[in-house]
């Protein structure tokens, strides 16, 4: 088809959503359901991770690990029973493409679990669904007893002799259950807090035993990889960061949604398709992959949301969880507002990241409250100076995100909120940050407090 | 560290048998056989306890303390992390806010701050996790502010008993908790037919409705919302499809090593 040559839009994970019914076994059937498995049941387990070591498919919930790699690294043998654990635990601020996905293609991902698992000789399956997605979770429940009715799950599948078991775990309310290794101490019915790495989970993973922890748009992509192999794969996307990929675009949009396609694209394409910016208010800025990654300007419009292209321009391409905010906006109230969603799911387990949350909280919201003095900007990043990179995982990076790159493109709005302050110093006051409410000086030495 | 005194072990009932009956034990081992190490089944057990009262009791940490073999402190230390469970009475519905920083600019603030001032009142709002009414009671809300619920695109969105109430503004918002309060049970823009927040605790817990129909009409509650089904729809419009997949492909070889 020659118009679909460069298409802006390629469904794959998307292109079932709109049958109806799209969650019944039925309906999957019709539309290629559990052909790739039979495939892949078919073949040697190492043929499998070849295949999707090929494709180059890179892990869909932020990190863009290449899977195949992933697998590869659980052991050969079977010493120890191996665990394949899927990451539904959707919370990433703007992220929002594994719910709708769970809820209408729920057998993707069930057929890319079978697949993966017998890749991994994996024979036990956990889904760990966040507490609140609740609906997506009924899905899944109904989808695995189709499944297992049909005889794709259980003992023996489809004569291959194959078995696996699948279990859906919902979570109950904790941010940092994303990060794998605090996802795996929750499924063991623990505090969800992070572990030290190494070991990686495929040597030491749930129950201490190998395991893969693979993101729901990852996996639910593998049926289709199985089916229409690696160059297939490859003709969508760019050479490192290859495939679809859906692009949540939220916010101040005209027709925010879901829109499934090529890797590389970019938000002006994507603007495009969501019908330009609501009630034409110019855009100001944007998260091009959740809250946890850098914020970008009106000036990235063309940056090609890739894993390459947004790392280069400063970013990170995270769940391209594309937030769009417009100039009714306030920067510092937006940074302040994402710092106290990362106060509020700091695990506690490491300092910079427990006690540094805490005061950048305290320090933005006296600035957006006009309490700020210059310094505090200073005192911002030089917290963050001291959380990013010297905590114990990934959340302490993400925290500081927002606020060094709100920073970078929007100091004058920061110093703006101080301008009332300035008088006072200028007539030769001594500048002392003013005592935050209910705070222990003492306690505010060990992170930035030098400055 | 405390102990629970006299489990099952010490002869006589546990001292939790007079809130969780022999049926929620029978579920209990249900939930605790899916796991290959029993203490995986504790997140599912605390939802399991929360569906019995309401919230997560003293006694309901004991009875999961009881059921796998930890201590009290142990259960605590699990159930004081987790925002989902309650740590006190919760009303027949939960309402959830989202006010992160995308729903709330977009009016997530100002439904939480409404909602607030609604079912308290101009002096006195409503706080985090405080019940208009009386739990137990029908119409008894409990109101929360809640991080992220994932779903942006259709912000902003609140959730009753973790059903999804999409698109909101201030008048919706309290319209629809007006009808809570009044006995009613809107329907969800996603989810399945409103219950209550004990009924879905079960469900968290991992226990779905045994009735067949009862499952199905739950399972098959709206989710097509426009905004999910947007990209696709455009491209069925515009005939934008993915490059044709090639039929028969075959599967690497490697060789065995």
């Amino acid at each position: 088809m020659s118009t679909s040559e460069k298409a802006p839009l390629t469904p794959v994970l998307t292109k079932r959503w709109l049958s109806p019914q799209s969650w019944r076994l039925e309906t999957y059937e019709k539309l290629e359901g559990y052909t790739a498995m039979r495939k892949a049941l078919s073949a040697a387990p190492e043929q499998v991770i070849q295949m999707v070591k090929d494709a180059g498919l890179r892990g869909r919930g932020g990190a863009g690990f290449p899977a195949g790699v992933k697998w590869g690294f659980m052991p050969k043998d079977e010493e120890k029973p191996h665990y394949l654990v899927i990451n539904a635990d959707e919370g990433e601020p703007g992220t929002c493409k594994d719910i709708p996905l769970m809820m209408a293609d729920p057998h993707a991902l069930i057929e890319g679990c079978i697949i993966a698992a017998y890749a991994m000789r994996s024979h036990h399956c956990f889904i760990y669904v966040r507490g609140e997605a609740l609906h997506p979770m009924r899905r899944l429940h109904a989808a695995v007893r189709e499944a297992k009715q049909a005889g794709y799950l259980g003992h023996d599948i489809l004569g291959s002799g194959f078995d696996l078991e699948m279990t859906v775990h919902a979570g109950a309310g904790a941010y940092i259950c994303g990060e794998e290794t605090a996802l795996l101490d929750s499924l063991e019915g623990r505090r969800g807090q992070p572990r030290l790495k190494p070991p990686f989970p495929a040597a030491s993973g749930l129950y201490a035993a190998p395991t893969t922890v693979n993101n729901v748009e990852t996996i639910a992509t593998v049926p289709s990889i199985i089916n229409g192999g690696s160059d297939w794969f490859r003709a969508m996307g760019s050479e490192k960061s290859p495939g679809p990929k859906i692009y949540s675009v939220s916010g101040h949009v005209e027709r925010p949604g879901q829109y499934e396609a090529p890797l590389g694209t970019t938000l002006r394409e994507l603007l495009e398709m969501c019908g330009g910016m609501k009630d034409g208010i110019p855009l100001k800025f944007w998260t091009p992959g959740g809250s946890s990654t850098p914020l970008f300007t009106a000036d990235h419009l063309d940056v090609a949301l890739d894993f390459e292209g947004a790392a280069e321009a400063g970013s990170m391409l995270g769940t391209t969880a594309v937030q769009v905010f417009n100039e009714t906006v306030s920067v510092p109230w937006a940074v302040m507002k994402w710092t106290q969603f990362y106060e509020h799911e700091s695990c506690g387990k490491c300092t910079p990241c427990r006690e540094g949350t805490f005061w950048l909280a305290q320090v933005l919201e006296r600035m957006v409250d006009g309490r700020g003095s210059e310094e505090d900007i200073d005192t911002l990043l030089d917290v963050c100076d001291n959380i990013g990179g010297r905590s114990f995982c990934a959340l302490g990076d993400a925290a500081v995100s927002p606020i060094q790159s709100g920073i970078k493109y929007f100091r004058d709005e920061f110093l703006a909120l101080c301008e009332s302050n300035r008088p006072a110093r200028a007539a030769g006051t001594v500048a002392s940050p003013e005592p935050v409410p209910g705070s222990d000086s003492q306690a505010a030495q060990p992170v930035g407090a030098q400055a | 560290m405390s102990s629970p005194k006299g489990g099952p072990a010490g002869g006589g009932a546990p001292k939790t048998a007079t809130t969780f009956g022999e049926d929620t034990v029978a579920e209990a081992r249900e939930l605790i056989s899916r796991y290959p190490q029993s203490r995986s089944a504790l997140l599912p057990l605390l939802h399991l306890v929360q569906s019995v009262e309401g919230y997560v009791s003293q006694e309901g940490m004991t009875f999961c303390a009881e059921q796998l073999g930890l201590s009290e402190a142990e259960v605590a230390a699990v159930a004081t992390f987790y925002t989902m469970y309650k740590r006190r009475p919760c009303g027949e519905h939960l309402v959830s806010v989202c006010t992160n920083t995308l729903c709330a600019a977009m009016g997530g603030d100002a439904i939480y701050k409404r909602l607030q001032q609604h079912l308290g009142s101009e002096s006195a709002p409503l706080g985090h996790e405080d019940v208009a009414g009386t739990p137990g009671e029908s119409g008894s809300v409990m109101l929360e502010h809640a991080e992220c619920l994932a779903a942006c695109d259709l912000a902003p969105v609140l959730q009753v008993n973790y059903e999804y109430f999409d698109n909101q503004t201030e008048d919706s918002a309290v319209e629809l908790v007006d009808a809570l309060r009044r006995g009613d049970k809107p329907h969800p823009t996603r989810g399945a037919p409103l219950s209550d927040f004990k009924t879905v605790e079960r469900r968290l817990a991992g226990l779905l409705p045994e009735d067949d129909d009862e499952f199905w009409t739950d399972v098959d509650g709206p989710s097509q919302a426009v905004e999910t089904m947007r990209g696709a729809q455009l491209a069925a419009d515009r005939n934008w499809t993915a490059p044709a997949a090639p039929a028969d492909v075959p599967l690497p070889e490697v060789e065995a090593k």
